[in-house]
């Protein structure tokens, strides 16, 4: 489904044939943005792009990349008398040793969907709210934004389990690591709108990987694989930035502000890339009130991943989910045993719902 | 989740050749006479969107699937579970939209019944419909009759329904200007049944699961595989802007007023002519039936990509970002 001339069959064969032009027979590119993953993936791009050109994904799925501590605190919490516990969707289904959100929520527990973390302000006010915050930059300062409103409105029974993360220091962690190899990274267009293109300078002045930053249309992502295969073919790294309707170098200033008055980077564990420094976000020391935390006394545990399951590896880039024994056999949107299988946004949900 | 459900608890117990389907209808034979049979419940929530409310959708619902068995419908019945203290206005604004949905269709609610419950023991009404109808003599329609190059036909803009529904309901603050498609397919179809007969293989109204689900359904009942191009879908810009917006694929959401005809490729335009004769002015071929991949349906995307379209799998959730 695509929305104006962003795609425009016309102009995406044009770019095929550019692309075909430049004689590219062999790299792998990163996208490390779930919203990539599927529009990829639902426009069919593959098909349209050179044999040897492929593209996997990276750690860009908020749900996938949620620890299993961090949602074995959100069961806890969901599992307390009197307390309503508030999701984005595709959280509900993300199985922690057989136990989601949606079966407690099935056995009686108050589980609610939300849309926007303002809903919050609708759910009931004799009960204690708490927010199970998980998302990239894209979704803290929404976050921040009701801490900010619910401080305004004297509003007491509500707290987040803070899991945020942060893009920048993950990228970091990938190229630092050896096993993943990566020609040309397609950076997410929405949380560079936030923190703008001058924060992955690092990633060409220190790693010397060509990045684009692009939009979601498939101009956008014919344009963001032409840009990276010039650079690719020159020999010449830089960080193109495709999407400039929307992402500026600055970002936008506001929406970072009102993160940093509430929320500082912390080290944070990431599924498949394990703890990677100062990625996550905590609420700042002035504002551990509003921390479900320590409101509800919430410790990490350590929970083994399923046996055979390769989310891990799918999320570094290492493995296709195709590669997975359990991929579209135990594994299936219905019967999810990873979380990338079970998030639209997964790269395992991509694969087997568009193949 | 529902097939499962149905599987093991009901299918094990007391399946018959009839029912192993799996299906919400039956075609029984009796005598020379072949009588089609469906039930169907109708929870909806809220009971009022634009193009639909739940006594109109109780009797179409039930007429359509009567349809899809290639069957004149005719007589339906009609239960209620009511719970205490349900306004007598609506009550009576349901049983009014029934009345002009019966006219319509030009069948007859023949029998039916009430309970009421306890305050709290049900969300306002709940109606079940059954029906029955005659099967048009030389017609035979079923999800296993596809045929190598057969053609996939629509007879409307799909979608519609699930998205109204989904905004009415107010969880996302969206506004649109999409209206329900909820509506009788007798005026089109039965004309086809009795002007092509057999060559007409299969019919499927798009309910849950929208029309990705169907057209699976039907290429795995064949072991055939479908082929659809993108562009050709009929999609309202309200439901692909609402879809877009939330992360959602009008391909999954329902439909209550729009038929799947897959008809031998002779009476293709024949087909189209006449639907759109009779009003289904944005009826369309939207792709055929091939030999492989078998039980797969395959898309050319609107920019010229290929991917396969799967079953919905579950409920669909709105993203996070």
């Amino acid at each position: 489904m695509v929305a104006s001339e962003f795609g425009d069959p016309k102009l995406v064969a044009d770019l095929a044939a550019k692309i075909a032009s430049l004689g590219v027979a062999n790299a792998q590119l990163m996208e490390v943005c779930g919203t990539h993953t599927v529009s990829l993936a639902k426009y069919g791009i593959k098909a349209l792009l050179p044999e040897g050109v492929r593209i996997v994904s990276g750690p860009g799925c908020p749900v996938c990349v949620t620890s299993d501590s961090d949602l074995s605190q959100a069961f806890q919490v969901a599992k307390t008398e009197g307390v309503t516990l508030a999701t984005f969707g595709d959280m509900m289904r993300v199985p922690v040793d057989g136990i989601s959100l949606l079966k407690l929520k099935a056995r009686g527990c108050d589980v609610r969907t939300v849309y926007s973390p303002f809903d919050v302000f609708a759910l009931p006010s004799d009960k204690e709210v708490v927010l199970f915050g998980v998302g990239f930059e894209t979704t803290s300062p929404g976050v921040a934004a009701v801490l900010r409103e619910a401080q305004r409105r004297k509003v007491t029974n509500l707290s987040i389990i803070s899991c945020f993360k942060l893009i920048p220091p993950a990228l970091r962690a990938l190229l630092e690591g050896s096993d993943v190899r990566i020609d040309g990274l397609i950076l997410p267009g929405h949380v560079s709108t936030i923190i703008g293109s001058s924060a992955y300078d690092f990633l060409v002045k220190e790693f010397n990987v060509p990045c684009v930053i692009a939009g979601f249309e498939p101009i956008d992502l014919m344009l963001s694989v032409y840009s990276l295969l010039k650079m690719i073919k020159r020999k010449k790294p830089m960080l193109v930035n495709t999407y400039t309707r929307s992402v500026r170098a600055e970002g936008n200033p506001d929406a970072v502000r009102i993160v940093r008055e509430y929320f500082e980077p912390v080290d944070s564990e990431w599924r498949g890339l394990g703890t990677i420094p100062k990625s996550g976000l905590a609420l700042r020391d002035e504002h551990s009130g509003l921390d479900a935390r320590l409101r509800f006394d919430l410790r990490p545990t350590t929970v083994p991943e399923p046996a055979g399951c390769m989310c891990p590896e799918v999320l570094r880039g290492v493995a296709l989910p195709t590669d997975c024994p359990l991929f579209s056999k135990e594994c299936t949107p219905e019967n999810p045993v990873g979380p990338c299988m079970v998030s639209s946004e997964g790269a395992c949900a991509a694969y087997h719902n568009y193949g | 989740m529902s097939h499962e459900l149905f599987e093991q608890v009901f299918s094990s117990r007391y399946g018959n050749k009839y029912l192993d389907t799996a299906s919400d209808k039956a075609v029984l034979k009796m005598g020379k006479n072949r009588i089609a049979f469906t039930s169907d419940a109708f929870v909806m929530s809220p009971r009022q969107v634009p193009g639909c409310s739940l006594g109109a959708l109780s009797v179409f619902g039930t007429v359509n699937d009567l349809l899809t068995c290639g069957a004149k419908p005719l007589y339906l019945s009609s239960s209620f579970v009511i719970e205490e203290g349900f306004l007598f206005d609506e009550l009576n604004q349901i049983a009014s939209d029934m009345a002009s949905a019966a006219k319509k269709c030009k069948v007859e609610i023949v029998t039916g019944d009430t309970k009421v419950v306890e305050r709290g023991k049900a969300d306002g009404v709940y109606i079940v419909t059954s029906g029955i109808g005659a099967v048009i003599q030389g017609v035979d329609v079923s999800g296993s009759n596809a045929r190598v190059r057969d053609r996939v036909i629509v007879t409307g803009s799909v979608g519609n329904h699930g998205v109204a529904v989904m905004i009415a309901r107010g969880e996302f603050g969206l506004s649109a200007d999409v209206r329900s498609d909820c509506g009788s397919l007798s005026d089109l179809v039965l004309p086809l049944l009795r002007k092509f007969g057999s060559k007409v293989h299969a019919l499927r109204d798009p309910t849950r699961g929208g029309l990705a689900t169907v057209l699976n359904e039907i290429s795995i009942e064949s072991g055939v595989a479908i082929e659809i191009d993108e562009k050709s879908i009929p999609i309202e810009p309200g439901v692909k802007a609402a879809c877009d917006l939330l992360g959602m694929d009008p391909l999954y959401m329902a439909c209550e007023g729009t038929m799947v005809l897959i008809v031998d490729r002779g009476i293709e335009n024949l087909v189209l002519r006449e639907l759109r004769k009779r009003g289904a002015r944005r009826a369309m071929t939207i792709g055929a039936v091939a030999g492989s991949p078998k039980d797969r349906v395959t898309m050319t995307t609107s920019i010229g990509g290929k991917r396969y379209l799967s079953m919905l799998r579950g409920m669909s959730l709105p993203r996070i970002c």
